[in-house]
């Protein structure tokens, strides 16, 4: 009987706060039928907001990768003094309001700013551009894959890599044919929830985007757009897109995992 | 080749693993470090290999100063006690692994690991992944696995410490036999006397970061640097304030000048051999070993009063 209890919680929980909104989503697009569903999905500046957050996000899950794998290799592999200092921080963007982010980055990028003004004075437009958008979205994703990473090093232990030393590995070669071999679910685990995290970020990209329609908008930015001037249609099209990109990511990830990593 | 450690002591925070410890060890020998755990015998296989580096001191390899060299130029094969295979290659990736590193023509590769397969008794299990191994098997592509790029020292920490009794004494038989096909010097870390005694044509105890003894098997039993080497390789107990071995001690039913008093507590029988488990006239429990026919001839019971001497007293009356 308690058993069944339990599950019944976690069914509802999840029914209620995570599918029945999704499903509601789902619905709401196609109210309307399929004609104006299609008519704003195809809308240039629409098209140009899905591009842009693609570029984003493709230039911000490789940093963002080879970034946590290097700090998860540091923070476990490297007895330094400050390494739980380094742990810690690597949780800060998590622990941070996305619009702080954009706040701060607005105090260093802005024209009376840290770097602001020596950037303008050479003509290097970060602000309202991409370059601000990257770097936000850089600085809210950036824990995923040190994440992943950190527990999955320490279960494996070092011995083999000390053992491909003893063989004649250099560092190099014992990263890429021992370390990397063995880590490369918790990796591709991180990469998911990056890529999830920088197709979905809206808080700081908004600070800083100056959220101008066919320029820096991103598909998250062109969600609130339509729906502040009423075109439900379209921002539930939007939506829609974002989740199935999320569930076919998730579905990959489920389908590719060896069943004795889950 | 020939392992020269210097002077080498390594502190781990507030704990000494090693307090100034020199060591020759010959060329072609089979050596074991033997000890407690604690006494530093990882560290210091460790720090031959150069996978820890000393505090101070020095390492000298076939002669040459080997201290700062890094253990991918060192030309020592190592296995662990929990075999660190790499579980993601086949046991043929693994074996060859050294040789893949070292660029050599993937003709020769196969050969010499089609060879240590054979060597270790694994031919057939090239294409299995480590996790389809037994333990001893594991092992054993381990150990093909550091011969493979045919090192100059072998070294193995507790290479048998995670395996069962059975397959433990299998390996201690096959990696004397190997040893005795390459004669490359070998080091090996036990902390069971037996293993080093059946296995290692020299022994050195170690104790707390210091080395107690250097000798043959035959020699660490007969004179013992020290009790602790006493207490530590073979039984010994303490009789009329002296350490002796419980073979040493006679029973008999008669008291003399050099016998003492004991109340017979138990009497276990080991097959051929039995022991008396005895309660001295002081209170000190002690055991005596002895042949099963004497035995039978002294009627042993608990709870009988016997007399103990020493083998020795008894020569020089």
């Amino acid at each position: 009987m308690r058993r069944y209890g339990l599950r019944g919680i976690a069914v509802f929980y999840l029914l209620a706060v995570l599918l029945g909104p999704l499903a509601m989503v789902f619905y709401r697009a196609f109210d309307n039928g399929l004609h104006p569903l299609w008519a704003s999905l195809t809308d240039t500046n629409t098209i140009h907001a899905f591009n842009l957050t693609l570029e984003i996000t493709a230039i911000a899950v490789p940093i963002n990768t080879v970034f946590g794998v290097v700090c998860a290799l540091a923070i476990v592999r490297q007895r330094f003094p400050g390494a739980g200092i380094v742990n810690a921080l690597v949780d800060l963007p998590l622990a941070l309001s996305p619009v702080v982010v954009g706040l701060m980055l607005f105090l260093l990028y802005g024209r009376t700013g840290w770097f602001g003004g020596w950037l303008s004075h050479h003509g290097i437009q970060v602000l309202f551009a991409t370059p601000a958008m990257v770097i936000a979205t850089i600085f809210v994703s950036l824990p995923f894959v040190a994440r992943e990473v950190v527990p999955t090093l320490r279960e494996l232990g070092d011995e083999q890599e000390q053992a491909a030393h003893t063989l004649g590995a250099s560092g190099w070669q014992t990263f890429w044919r021992i370390t990397l071999p063995s880590i490369r679910w918790a990796v591709i685990y991180g990469v998911v929830l990056t890529t999830a995290r920088c197709l979905g970020e809206y808080g700081a990209v908004a600070v800083v985007s100056g959220h101008i329609e066919g320029r820096t908008e991103t598909a998250t930015l062109r969600v609130q757009d339509y729906y502040e001037n009423f075109n439900t249609t379209g921002a539930y099209g939007i939506a829609i897109v974002l989740a199935a990109i999320s569930v076919l990511v998730l579905l990959a990830m489920t389908l590719l995992k060896p069943k004795e990593a889950v | 080749m020939s392992i020269e450690v210097r002077n080498v002591s390594k502190r781990f925070g507030s704990f000494q693993a090693l307090d100034d410890v020199s060591l020759d060890v010959g060329g072609g020998s089979l050596t074991a470090l033997l000890g407690p755990s604690g006494s530093g015998k990882s560290t210091l296989l460790r720090i031959i290999a150069g996978l820890e580096q000393p505090d101070t001191g020095s390492i000298h390899l076939a002669g040459e100063d080997a201290t700062g060299v890094a253990p991918q130029q060192r030309g020592v094969g190592f296995v662990f006690q929990h075999y660190a295979a790499f579980k993601h290659m086949t046991v043929r990736d693994n074996v060859a692994f050294g040789l893949k590193i070292r660029k050599r023509p993937k003709d020769e590769i196969r050969a010499r690991v089609d060879e240590l397969l054979s060597l270790v008794q694994l031919t057939g299990f090239g294409h299995r992944y480590p996790s389809q191994l037994s333990g001893g098997q594991r092992q054993r592509m381990a150990l093909a696995r550091a011969l493979a790029p045919e090192p100059h020292v072998l070294l193995l920490d507790e290479p048998f410490g995670a395996l069962d009794a059975r397959v433990r004494a299998e390996l201690r038989v096959w990696l004397r036999r190997l040893h005795e096909e390459t004669h490359t010097t070998t080091v090996f870390v036990t902390h069971d006397q037996e293993e080093a005694m059946e296995v290692a044509d020299s022994v050195v105890v170690m104790n707390e970061g210091h080395i107690e003894q250097v000798a043959g098997p035959r020699e660490l039993y007969d004179a013992p640097a020290n009790d602790f080497v006493m207490r530590f390789v073979g039984e010994a107990i303490t009789f009329d304030g002296e350490l002796v071995r419980p073979h040493d001690l006679e029973l008999v039913l008669d008291a003399d000048e050099w016998t003492r008093e004991a109340l017979v507590a138990r009497v276990v029988h080991l097959g051929f051999d039995v022991r008396a488990e005895l309660v001295g006239d002081d209170g000190a429990p002690f055991t005596v070993q002895l042949t099963r026919d004497e035995a039978e001839r002294l009627e042993l019971v608990p709870g009988e009063i016997v007399f103990v001497r020493q083998k020795r007293a008894r020569q020089l009356a």
